[in-house]
């Protein structure tokens, strides 16, 4: 029977009912008196040197309360990166100021030059058409390999080189690794580009600044998936605001995807002109410059090998990637080709080996950064298609080359320095096998090729990483932030329940899904339980949401709060039923004294903890409110197996998706409903990168995709009905509710199952490709068909 | 968008005098000026919306035969109501766009466009149908002159436009992945006195008529007729999601696969 409440119960999602009836609360939606609008004039020229932004015609246009430009910022801080990596040879990585606007030099199509602060959009925007740009067009860089050469132009002339770093892990294993592969029996070989990606949320950034002379108070609302780390990245490093004068809200947001974790320019300047105009200020981005202003995803180029011994094992894997950062360093975008990728590059196996080299590199691009599942989807990608590539030079079946070679007993420490805490990777490839009816798939082959068609199957598995921790390794790699989280647990009198949590909700469903802990843990009704987060002025400093991470860490911070709750209530309750604390028992949303027939209810215990007339005032204090703030030991690691069956057109290249299944292991399940969802989400951007969604640049640095027009997102019409199953389980060790994180699995998972899918689909019509990069256009399947 | 002023009137006549202001142009069901408007990358100082004149619009049978479809029709109508009339041309309008742009956009909004990759051209092509305007009539091999190009003059307004009914006629499009326009498509029409093939999607210079593939199909109205026909890659339009070359060959696909539709 499935449950109707609880933990395991796929309630329905409370917030749904605001989002689906427009009562939603998002940041476009807040308007403050007096407010005036700022429009950015951005370059439309990738990379050259910017000689004079004149405004004086400007100026004078109507409607115009002020014009910024570069110079008004040389003496604010530099958009800070938030993570330092240390490269291999022991240097800290080349770190360039980014400026609010640009100064000096433009470096990608889209960055902003000037800000026109004006009584409307409209007059903001006339007025930006007055101001006079000169700029000295330089050549832009754009070829990663290329940017690495010497002689290159180079992005940031103070710099040696467009090179960032140069990062070997773990370098102390090379010539380990080196030496395996000379002695190795076979060694399979692959080039490959990981697509550059824009994460394209349904509702573009937003950002409204405020400030109260009275006070001196500053106020920014922002798309955010993580308010108080913007209150920290901007107050401290940009605008040197301390976080009690500034406050930052993050309502209602309509996805992230990652791309909103990242502290923008533009939040820096809405909350600077809130107080140079006296006034608020507003942005709303167009989804035109969404595409050249928010932090594209993924862009890595790599070629990784597998040395193997005579009996089929792998022995040893190394890899070389580009990693692309764009013209600037984003909040995190050293850390998504290092410490995201490199320490997952085992996988679901138990390889002895490991060495992985990444040189990430400056480009006259928008910088890259984290996108939903963030250097987990690249690593997965890259070996999973290798190992499909094995598997056919070898002539054996892929998946009992996988099988062969799975990690089986956990703990397992990896040589990528990470440890596995559980897993069951032959339990997930068996459910796959299961449900995505592979015996049916030689005679569904049949029926598409009665019709013309070409029909191929491709699976993967994958292992990720959620809720990356602990706050004091994470400092040793480099990151400039802890990684906790927090909550306050608030009871009221009667017995209701408020938790502020530092988590953020941008579509995850916490405010359904966090109540139903509670609600588990104390016996009581979901519907008493309330969830309130996204402003630092009312929740506790907490880190956010990225990284699947909302419910093993913010969860579990969560949980924590609630045991102290519990706790002082027992206490509570022992006096009111005098009896001794430790035979005090709390079940059904009643203390009983065990063994008695004797019991209080909840609220009769929190009603106590308020009107306090008959407590032990001597002993606690009144009130019933908790915080805690929760450091996981670990990441969380799910795992799981993927399978997609694809039909493909040979006269045209088309491919479409006919079948997809994914068996996860998330370890414990809170809402599976909810758990389905996010990996349906991600299994639609997963198929997107696979077969149609691309960035792309000119070699003049001009976005080519640069609106729906040309890129190209997937439609519910390019989409099966999934089959998605989460019944195994090997629940989480260090976390007190055994979970392991969901949100991202979908995207990291899916790409290279579409991608072995296509080629077994070529095979099977008479052509054997080696590989074909994402995304597996129509025009390049049928290139590689008649190549 | 920069201001501009807006006319509503509700006649032909009105519309053409309210044309006459300086810097006017017409407005339909705006699905390709709005946007254009919006990136500021047009400046009329009035719009003349077509939007109520009621005589502009509805799909009628005229006495000669033809179907003969209001200039302001919107996609959506002409899929329903020329579905009994002509299916083929019902089946090209009923692919367009998504819902909302099937219920906004007009037949004369686009031909007067004549964007290179745009349905109605080919239909419109294929056919040898008539653009009737306020002052004239222009048959369908005379009015478009290339990618965005047509024999329009100012202020001049489609108001109607005629097709013949061919035996059998049929539009395969191949849609280009993120706009869904087309990357390539072909209208066959088959008439008793002859096959015509119009292309879009292809060829830098817009819809075109595919005379070979018309030789061949009056002649032979079977898929095998086709063998061995190839359009030069070299004029056509590529981009990210196609290479003349590719084009070219799904020329060719697309028009084969109209044909087994029809045999
Ligand atoms: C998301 C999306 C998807 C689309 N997909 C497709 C597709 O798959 N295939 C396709 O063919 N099209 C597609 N379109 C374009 C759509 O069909 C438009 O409706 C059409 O191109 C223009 O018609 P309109 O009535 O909207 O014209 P408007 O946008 O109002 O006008 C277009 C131009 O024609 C002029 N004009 C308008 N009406 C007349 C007239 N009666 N006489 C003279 N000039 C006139 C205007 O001044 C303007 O220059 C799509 C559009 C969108 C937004």
């Amino acid at each position: 029977m499935p449950k109707d409440g609880g933990i395991g119960a796929s309630s329905k999602r409370r917030e749904d009912i605001r989002f689906l009836t427009g009562e939603g609360n998002y940041t476009d939606d807040i308007n403050l008196r007096g407010q005036a609008y700022v429009f950015f004039l951005r370059s439309d020229i990738a990379h050259g040197t910017l000689n004079s932004v004149d405004t004086s015609a400007a100026e004078s246009m109507p409607g115009v309360v002020k014009i910024f430009t570069g110079a008004d910022f040389t003496e604010v801080g530099s958009i800070p990166c938030g993570w330092q990596i240390t490269d291999k040879h022991g240097e800290v990585m080349q770190e360039p100021r980014h400026p609010v606007l640009a100064f000096g030099k433009v470096r990608h199509v889209g960055e902003p030059i000037a800000a026109v602060v004006a009584e409307t959009l409209g007059q903001a925007r006339d007025a930006a058409e007055a101001i006079e740009v000169d700029i000295s067009e330089l050549p832009a860089v754009i070829d990663m390999k290329q940017a690495v050469k010497e002689g290159a132009p180079k992005v940031h002339d103070d710099l040696t080189s467009n090179l960032c770093y140069d990062w070997g892990f773990v370098e102390e294993n090379k010539a380990a690794v080196d030496k395996a592969f000379e002695d190795a029996h076979h060694v399979t070989t692959l080039e490959l580009v990981n697509n550059r990606l824009v994460a394209n949320p349904m509702e573009p950034r937003v950002a409204v600044g405020d400030y109260a002379r009275g006070t001196g108070d500053h106020t920014l609302y922002t798309t955010s998936q993580n308010p108080h780390v913007i209150r920290l990245l901007m107050g401290a490093f940009v605008l040197g605001i301390p976080e009690h004068k500034l406050r930052v809200v993050a309502p209602d947001v309509g996805g992230g995807f990652g791309t909103k974790i990242f502290h923008y320019q533009e939040e820096a300047f809405c909350t600077f002109a809130a107080k140079a105009c006296n006034r608020p200020v507003k942005w709303t981005s167009s989804r035109s410059e969404a595409f050249m202003s928010d932090a594209h995803g993924r862009d890595h180029v790599t070629k990784i090998q597998m040395a193997l011994d005579a009996d089929n094992n792998f022995t040893a894997l190394r890899t070389d990637t580009y990693a692309n950062m764009g013209a600037y360093l984003s909040t995190f975008a050293p850390s998504v080709p290092t410490w995201l990728h490199g320490t997952l590059m085992a996988g679901n196996y138990k390889t002895p080996l490991i060495y992985v080299n990444v040189k990430a590199v400056f480009t006259n691009t928008v910088p890259v950064d984290a996108y939903r599942g963030a250097g987990r989807p690249e690593a997965t990608y890259q070996l999973e298609r290798l190992v499909d590539k094995c598997a056919h030079e070898l002539g054996v079946d892929p998946i009992a080359l996988r099988r062969q070679n799975f990690i089986t007993e956990f703990p397992y420490a990896t040589p990528v320095a990470v440890e596995y805490d559980t897993g069951d990777y032959i339990a997930t490839m068996d459910k796959l096998e299961e449900i995505a009816d592979i015996a049916g798939f030689e005679a569904r082959r049949k029926e598409s090729e009665a019709k013309g068609k070409l029909r191929g199957f491709g699976v993967n598995c994958y292992i990720e990483a959620c809720g990356i921790a602990p706050s004091n390794l994470v400092g040793q790699l480099g990151a400039r932030a802890g990684l906790y989280e927090s909550a306050t647990v608030r009871v009221n009198a009667t017995g209701g329940l408020v938790v502020m949590t530092g988590s953020h909700s941008h579509g995850q469903g916490h405010e359904t899904a966090f109540p139903q802990v509670i609600a588990e843990m104390i016996g009581i009704d979901e519907s008493m339980i309330e969830i309130v987060h996204g402003d630092t002025a009312n929740t506790p400093m907490g880190m956010g949401t990225y990284g699947s991470r909302s419910l093993a860490v913010g969860g579990s911070a969560m949980v924590r709060a609630t045991e102290k709750i519990i706790a002082k209530a027992k206490k509570i309750a022992s006096h009111l039923l005098e009896a001794s604390e430790g035979d005090i028992e709390l079940k059904d949303g009643a203390f009983s004294v065990a063994g008695t027939d004797k019991s209080v209810a909840w609220g009769d215990v929190t009603l106590a903890a308020y009107v306090p007339h008959n407590y032990p005032l001597e002993d606690i204090e009144p009130g019933l409110e908790e915080t805690a703030f929760y450091d996981p030991s670990n990441f969380t690691y799910p795992s799981g197996a993927y399978a997609c069956e694809v039909e493909l057109d040979p006269e045209t290249g088309h491919v479409t998706i006919e079948r997809f299944a994914a068996a996860d292991d998330f370890g414990n399940i809170v809402n599976p409903m909810i758990v389905s969802g996010q990996v349906h989400g991600g299994i639609a951007q997963g198929i997107g990168q696979a077969l149609m969604e691309n960035c792309a640049y000119d070699s003049d640095g001009q976005l080519l995709s640069a609106s729906y027009m040309d890129y190209a997102m997937p439609r519910a019409s390019d989409l099966p009905f999934y089959t998605v199953d989460h019944s195994c389980q090997t629940p989480c060790t260090h976390n007190p509710l055994g979970v392991k994180g969901c949100g991202e699995a979908g995207a990291i998972g899916s790409p290279p199952a579409v991608v072995n899918a296509v080629l077994d689909a070529m095979r099977s019509g008479g052509k054997n490709v080696d590989h074909i990069d994402m995304p597996v256009t129509p025009q390049r399947v049928w290139a590689a068909m008649n190549g | 968008m920069y201001n501009f002023d807006v006319e509503k009137p509700t006649s032909i006549a009105d519309a053409v005098k309210a044309l006459s202001r300086d810097e006017a142009q017409p407005l339909s069901g705006g699905q390709t000026l709005i946007p254009t408007l919006k990136a500021r990358l047009a400046m009329p100082s009035v719009l003349v919306s077509l939007s109520g004149i009621s005589e502009m619009r509805g799909v009628r049978l005229a006495d000669d035969g033809r179907l003969c479809i209001g200039g302001g029709t919107v996609h959506r109508t002409v899929a329903q109501e020329a579905e009994t009339h002509y299916p083929g041309l019902a089946s090209l309008a009923a692919r367009i766009g998504d819902p909302a742009v099937r219920n906004r956009g007009t037949i004369g909004g686009s031909v007067a466009n004549n964007d290179p990759s745009a349905c109605y051209p080919a239909g419109v092509l294929a056919s040898g149908a008539t653009i009737v305007t306020n002052s004239r009539e222009i048959e369908a091999d005379n009015f478009f002159q290339g990618m965005f190009s047509t024999a329009l003059e100012e202020g001049e307004i489609v108001t109607e436009v005629k097709f013949p009914i061919p035996e059998k006629a049929r539009y395969e499009k191949f849609i280009q992945p993120a706009s869904r326009f087309p990357l390539v498509a072909a209208f066959v029409a088959k008439f008793n006195d002859g096959v015509r093939v119009a292309v879009t999607g292809a060829s830098e210079n817009g819809v075109f008529r595919w005379t070979e593939a018309e030789t061949a199909l009056s002649a032979d109205f079977s898929a095998k007729a086709l063998e061995g026909l190839k359009l030069d890659g070299g004029s056509m339009i590529s981009d990210l999601h196609g290479s003349g070359t590719y084009r070219a060959h799904l020329v060719g696909v697309m028009t084969k696969r109209a044909v087994l539709g029809l045999i």
